[in-house]
């Protein structure tokens, strides 16, 4: 009992549960059938957002107003960079992720730039930002239909026993994420800022480091995510990106991250993926529109932000 | 005059929680019309709780309001201004986005319709006319493009404009703290006229001279009571601060102090205000404590932050010879963490020390916690309990904590016994005195003068500069008083 | 403020040097929009025309109610992420019901400007973050503007297109179109004694709210008149382009927020200007294709015109403020 008590109080366990319900009701519609296939792309998909969802939770997590809007152009931009530098050819894979890589650091970087040069707040900043990084991508990717090596696409398609190796590799990167996060001099700064910057500074954190580390680290995990994403569908294009803007945020909030800062979740991240994946999974399955999805999808994160934005206000 | 001896409000039994924070504790309070009431107490004694109650903005948890005989179930501020209570709180209360017209316009619902931008603007200037003379400010003006001292004549200015409700009883919270010695005492006098007409008034200050000469009667609160009450003529200063209590220490200290002298020891902290124009600065030795003294907001906290910032970065006019950690006063804003627990709000300044390897020791951040909870007496079943678990006093103790369970040679405090008990201050100061003679250097600003006996040294401020460097013996409320006030630059 | 009164501080320079400060930066949107004209009348000297500003400021009218729109909800220290699929929504409801069951279509837009309404009311009493709300909201939009009309089409009513086409002598219709937004919502926020309450409740809630106002009425008013401001968008996008697409007010979000910022707007504090936003909005309108066109600057590089005008003027206010400080 003081098991499930605790287990309870985890803001995380929600999401996880939302996902389970999700499957399960898809499986009674299909009477069982498929549902081990429809896990394991559940998972493989997820893991896309995860990856840019634990970038975009640490600049949540520095407090209001923090958010990173280049993910989706960054995510473009580098899936594009990717593709162009491996050329189709196997012995260049290592290169391009690191142009990849290095891309996304990039933009990172240059967001924290404007944020600090022109101290103007973080959404107006990656958003100019992410305007010009579009441009740059339209025009440096115009009839780019560049074909991933094979060796990097069928990497990004791995499974080993029906589970994706990515996902394998993306659970340890988690897991790393949740030991910086809390047991790191990194990470207890983003809490920290992120509950009272002001106290922060006054408590001798080192506010404009942690702040350039995070969205520089937001910028490389959107740069991995477009080189992977372009491996796994087999080709890089502009609009790859477009569903993380939106996603990413949404899996921090349904995770139970606070929008208002200064308390992460990584597991969170994890069942909110699942539960948004598997939810366009069980949509599809029942047949609806895209009209409906789109609703639906919406409506949830509404309700879900609803719901849990009560606890803040107690502060 | 007729009105005289009958009750405006009066309050019965007002109880005020705050989490684990007890700010009133059964008061009995009233205002009877054409007085004025004189309100004292150290900080954090409840006079401000008490007085959001009067003015509707706070409810109290237990206890009753009457207003004229009438007792108040749903009192609020709309119902407070509808009886004609209205009050200036201390924190400023215009929109600095909105010029003054336009500010005066949000306090009076009334001012709508063809042409009310004129009428608010004559409304406003003509009061500031009033009380004070060649005030210099436009209706037009932006509030935020004021000075500091200028927001707060209109504030007060604003309290006294009268459109549709009534006014009776004005609130006024430490009403001169930003005003020079001028306009204070046209404000003073212009109270006095307004209170002679008729009205009443209650008066908070520090000040504790303009109590003295202006209110009428005097409620002294101390530890969220009201432990006396009398005509202002019963009290002098002797008695006033008796009453408001602490002064039992201050003989203690004293002694303790001229024990020891800190011995010609190298200087830690060498700090010019950024306005000063004289050769005056600051200067700070190891194990010496300096007093930062002066009236609320004139630069204090401003030399504080400057030499904090001087520490990890370069500044003219500033040098810093050791690490530096600051106690902040103002808790919410400046200090606390309100998700975590004791122990990490204590470990926070102290992470490069309590890593192991690469990764952050859960057991040190432990023991750093326990050792300063038994050494500082934070008064907790378990560490890993959620701060606002504490009272304020053990909340500001917590981070005294920090400041001192770090590396830190140089503590600068920023009016860190704001709100607490004076339990808490008794053992802070014999810490602070401790560590002092330890080899720390202590940077003291404080708005309570009984503090600065805990001094070596004390710099009065005025207006972002230093205006008096008094030594121990030479210090005296009334020298600081006549600094802060005076017209030396 | 030459003589300083006797006894007042002596502090009144910095109140001329902030009001200086105020000044210049009010002047920077009607300076941003001078330039890109000058541009223009450098580069194609016969775009300066009756015909060409017809030409040239087609969309700024849906873009200028648009930006009025953010403009009200970030008065009130928030955002609104979802106008821009607000629009598509109302251009959808415009080309199909209003034109076929007027009332039945009138019902639903009041009902929307409702919804946001809720909305604003949601928002104050969760303390909820009004960013990821609207996120939400954006999908939802979306969603209902696929149902309403799956496929590109529809038509705009022809009132609609009479209004939106009139050609008045002289002066082209988007610039009388565009000064009496500004005259209108200056009128209606900058003078009116209720304005000035919205606007404080930006500037600082605490005060208002011990003033004895309602913040939540506040809050919905500001909601609501977001919700407005998007139809009449959506309707006035319709009535240019004549037929909907679920998509077609996709770009207005980010438009939108560019365009108060441009127009000496803050994200908080409830520094907010009408005149400017419309200034910001014409702004972004004309730099957004016709200029670049006749800079031979490639389609592609379009977008990246606006966030680097956008970066510019934040980066001209970040000078002016440091240099008058």
């Amino acid at each position: 009992m003081t098991f499930v008590k605790s287990l309870a109080a985890k803001p995380w366990i929600w999401s996880f549960l939302g996902a389970l319900l999700v499957w399960l009701a898809t499986i009674s519609f299909t009477g069982g059938y498929g549902g081990g296939g429809m896990v394991t792309a559940a998972l493989s998909l997820a893991v896309f957002t995860v990856i840019v969802g634990v970038g975009q939770m640490f600049v949540i997590t520095l407090g209001p107003g923090n958010v990173d809007l280049s993910l989706p152009a960054n995510i473009g931009l580098a899936s594009a960079v990717a593709m162009k530098v491996m050329d189709g050819s196997d012995s260049m894979i290592v290169v391009g992720l690191l142009a990849a890589l290095a891309c996304g650091a990039a933009i990172g970087a240059v967001n924290y730039l404007l944020i600090w040069a022109l101290r103007i707040p973080p959404i107006i900043a990656t958003l100019s930002a992410s305007f010009i990084i579009q441009s740059i991508d339209i025009s440096y990717g115009r009839g780019l239909q560049i074909k991933p090596p094979p060796g990097f696409a069928d990497f990004a398609n791995w499974q080993i026993l029906g589970i994706p190796v990515l996902a394998i590799l993306t659970v340890l990167f988690t897991i790393g994420a949740a030991i910086a996060l809390q047991r790191m001099i990194y990470g207890r700064s983003v809490l920290a800022i992120g509950q009272n910057i002001r106290a922060a500074w006054l408590a001798g954190v080192n506010v404009g480091r942690t702040r350039f580390l995070t969205y520089t680290l937001s910028g490389v995990l959107g740069g991995i995510d477009g080189a992977l994403l372009a491996g796994y569908f087999r080709g890089a294009n502009v609009d790859i990106g477009n569903e993380y803007l939106l996603a990413s945020i949404a899996v921090v909030v349904i995770g139970g991250t606070s929008v208002a800062g200064g308390k992460a979740n990584v597991p969170g991240v994890w069942g909110a993926a699942l539960f948004l994946v598997l939810l366009l999974t069980m949509l599809n399955t029942f047949g609806v529109s895209a009209g409906v999805r789109l609703l639906l999808t919406g409506l949830i994160i509404v309700g879900v932000i609803t719901v849990a934005g009560g606890e803040k206000a107690s502060r | 005059m007729l009105k005289a001896n009958t009750d405006i409000i009066r309050l019965n039994g007002a109880e005020k929680h705050f989490g684990a924070v007890r700010a009133l504790n059964g008061v009995d309070f009233h205002v009877v019309s054409g007085e004025c009431v004189g309100l004292v107490g150290h900080n954090g004694a409840g006079k401000s709780t008490l007085m959001h109650m009067v003015a509707g903005t706070l409810r109290p948890d237990g206890g009753q309001i009457v207003v004229r005989g009438n007792a108040e179930i749903d009192y609020s501020v709309a119902r407070a201004l509808k009886l004609g209570i209205r009050c200036v709180f201390q924190e400023l209360s215009l929109c600095p986005n909105l010029s003054i017209a336009e500010n005066t316009r949000i306090n009076h619902p009334a001012l709508t319709g063809l042409g009310w931008r004129r009428k608010a603007a004559n409304l406003i200037a003509a009061k500031l006319e009033e009380i004070f003379p060649h005030h210099g400010i436009s209706a037009d003006d932006i509030a935020g493009d004021l000075s500091i001292g200028r927001r707060q004549m209109v504030e007060v200015a604003r309290a006294f404009t009268v459109t549709r409700d009534p006014l009776d009883l004005v609130i006024l919270d430490e009403p001169t703290s930003s005003l020079d010695a001028h306009t204070a005492g046209q404000l003073l006098a212009f109270v006095r006229r307004f209170v002679a007409a008729g009205g009443s008034c209650i008066l908070i200050s520090h000040v504790l001279g303009e109590v003295l000469q202006n209110a009428d009667r005097i409620v002294v609160m101390r530890d969220g009571k009201v432990v006396a009450t009398d005509a202002a003529k019963a009290f002098d200063r002797d008695r006033l601060v008796a009453t408001m209590g602490g002064a039992e220490a201050r003989e203690k200290i004293a002694a303790e102090i001229a024990a020891a002298r800190p011995a010609d020891s190298p200087i830690r902290v060498r700090a010019r205000p950024a306005r000063q124009e004289d050769g005056r600065e600051l200067v700070a030795r190891a194990g010496e404590i300096i007093g930062l003294a002066g009236l609320a907001g004139h630069g204090q906290t401003d030399l504080l932050l400057a030499i904090f910032a001087a520490a990890t970065r370069r500044k003219t006019g500033i040098e810093v010879a050791a690490p530096v950690a600051l106690v902040a006063g103002d808790r919410q804003s400046d200090g606390i963490f309100p998700q975590w627990s004791i122990a990490e709000n204590i470990g926070i300044r102290s992470l490069a020390r309590l890593r192991n390897g690469l990764l952050i020791s859960p057991q040190r951040e432990a023991e750093l916690a326990e050792f300063w909870k038994q050494k500082i007496g934070i008064r907790t079943p378990d560490m890993t309990n959620n701060i606002f678990s504490l009272s304020g006093g053990n909340q500001q103790k917590a981070l005294f904590a920090r400041a001192l369970g770090s590396d830190a040679e140089i503590v600068l405090m920023d009016d860190p016994m704001r709100g607490v008990d004076i339990g808490t201050k008794l053992e802070v100061y014999d810490l602070v005195r401790e560590e002092a003679a330890k080899g720390r250097t202590f940077l003291w600003y404080t708005t309570e003068t009984e503090e600065l006996d805990n001094c070596d040294h004390v710099h009065v401020f005025k207006n972002g500069r230093i205006v008096a460097n008094l030594t121990r013996d030479e210090l005296t409320e009334e020298k600081i008083i006549q600094s802060s006030f005076g017209d030396a630059a | 403020m030459t003589a300083i009164a006797p006894g007042t501080t002596p502090t009144s320079s910095p109140r001329s040097s902030a009001a200086r400060a105020r000044l210049l930066r009010s002047l920077l949107p009607a300076l941003s929009l001078a330039l890109v004209l000058i541009a223009i009348a450098w580069l194609n000297p016969r775009a300066i025309s009756y015909f060409g500003f017809s030409l040239m400021l087609n969309l700024a009218i849906p873009i200028a109610l648009a930006t009025i729109a953010q403009m009200f909800v970030i008065s009130g220290n928030e955002l609104d992420l979802s106008i821009g699929t607000f629009v598509g929504f109302v251009g959808c409801v415009t080309a199909t019901w209003l034109k076929d069951a007027p009332l039945l279509g009138v019902i639903v837009l009041i009902g929307a400007i409702g919804v946001y309404a809720l909305l604003g009311a949601l928002i104050h009493l969760r303390n909820l973050p009004s960013i990821v709300v609207t996120l939400g909201m954006s999908f939802v939009w979306q969603g209902l503007a696929i149902l309403v009309l799956p496929k590109p089409g529809g038509k705009a009513p022809d009132w609609l297109l009479a209004l939106m086409s009139f050609k008045p002598p002289f002066i082209p219709f988007p610039i009388i179109a565009a000064l009496v937004i500004a005259a209108v919502v200056h009128f209606g926020l900058m003078r009116t004694s209720y304005g000035v309450i919205l606007r404080g409740s930006g500037g600082n809630p605490a005060a208002l709210r011990r003033a004895g106002w309602s913040l939540l009425r506040t809050k919905i008013v500001l909601f609501a008149l977001t919700g407005l401001f998007g139809v009449l968008s959506g309707m006035a996008l319709i009535g240019i382009t004549t037929s909907a697409d679920a998509n077609i007010g996709n770009g207005y979000t980010l438009l939108a927020i560019a365009g108060v910022i441009l127009g000496g707007g803050e994200f908080v504090g409830g520094r907010v200007s009408p005149i400017g936003a419309v200034l910001g909005a014409l702004t972004l309108a004309l730099a957004a294709s016709p200029l670049l066109t006749f800079m031979h600057i490639p389609p592609d590089w379009q977008v990246a015109a606006n966030g680097a005008i956008l970066i510019i003027v934040l980066a001209a206010r970040v000078l002016i403020s440091r240099r008058e400080r």
